[in-house]
């Protein structure tokens, strides 16, 4: 019964360590915003969300019946450079938006939108755990 | 806690923009410099950045992988009345472009902000995630 309770922050608790784990591949690229010939990385969410819940168990409809490669119709062919571009850790490679002479995938404009929307994501995440940790201790409480 | 390597990186990178600061600065104030008696004069320097694993597949830092020296040919100005002009009345000064440096400056400066403000986010988030539950 008690794992019914904790059941939905279980989720959220997944949600906050790829969350962290994100806003650290974000930091990497930012870091490395001057190195001649470095790839971009980042991660896909909504996959690294389906793989950690497994996928048919979470609480949101993850994982559609859309192929992971972009397409959002079951017609269209999966891409195979974005496909394999992905690798076992689930980070893919971003592409460059404005070739530079170096080789640099890494734009700057994008990385910093792209941190300050996961950290705002990452605090919401934060309230929704303390929101329901507080709905439990006072359901515990009976006051 | 996954999170605390972002120091690592973003402190790594802080740490090779200053460098490359630091190089800019010596650049810049040998701009001017005037060639030795043995005709050696200060040769514009630029660092090599270089991508380095910390930990984990997710994180990479940053280091200066090397310190180059410029190749382009040393400055010769005519002015025959200075002490170090050879017979020909040229002098060889250092082939410092000053207008690259200043752009190069800007450019260190704006990354190394860019990294700490990286730093001050993630350390924002750990103290709200310490207070979870609260």
């Amino acid at each position: 019964m008690f794992a019914n309770m904790t059941h939905a922050l279980d989720f959220h608790a997944k949600a906050l360590v790829l969350r962290a784990e994100r806003q650290r591949v974000i930091a990497s690229n930012i870091a490395n915003a001057d190195t001649p010939g470095y790839a971009g990385r980042d991660i896909n969410f909504k996959d690294a969300m389906a793989a950690a819940t497994g996928a048919g168990a979470s609480t949101l409809p993850l994982s559609t019946s859309a192929p992971s490669s972009g397409a959002t119709h079951r017609n269209h062919i999966a891409l195979q450079a974005a496909t394999a571009s992905m690798g076992a850790s689930g980070l893919a490679y971003t592409s460059q938006t404005q070739p530079s002479m170096d080789g640099n995938s890494v734009d700057m404009d994008r990385e910093r939108a792209n941190f300050v929307d996961n950290s705002v994501r990452y605090e919401a995440t934060l309230r929704f755990i303390n929101g329901q940790s507080k709905t439990i201790l006072s359901a515990i409480q009976g006051q | 806690m996954s999170m605390f390597s972002i120091f690592n990186v973003s402190g790594s990178a802080v740490s090779a923009q200053s460098q490359r600061l630091n190089v800019v600065a010596s650049n810049l104030a040998n701009a001017d410099a005037v060639a030795g008696p043995d005709g050696q004069g200060y040769k514009s320097r630029q660092v090599v950045f270089e991508t380095v694993p910390m930990g984990s597949d997710a994180s990479s830092g940053v280091r200066v992988n090397a310190i180059r020296e410029s190749t382009e040919p040393l400055k010769r100005v005519h002015n025959p009345s200075h002490p170090s002009a050879d017979a020909d009345g040229y002098v060889t000064q250092s082939n410092v472009n000053p207008v690259e440096e200043m752009v190069n400056m800007i450019s260190a400066s704006r990354s190394y902000q860019n990294n700490v403000e990286v730093m001050n986010t993630a350390k924002t988030l750990l103290l709200k995630t310490l207070q979870m539950g609260q």
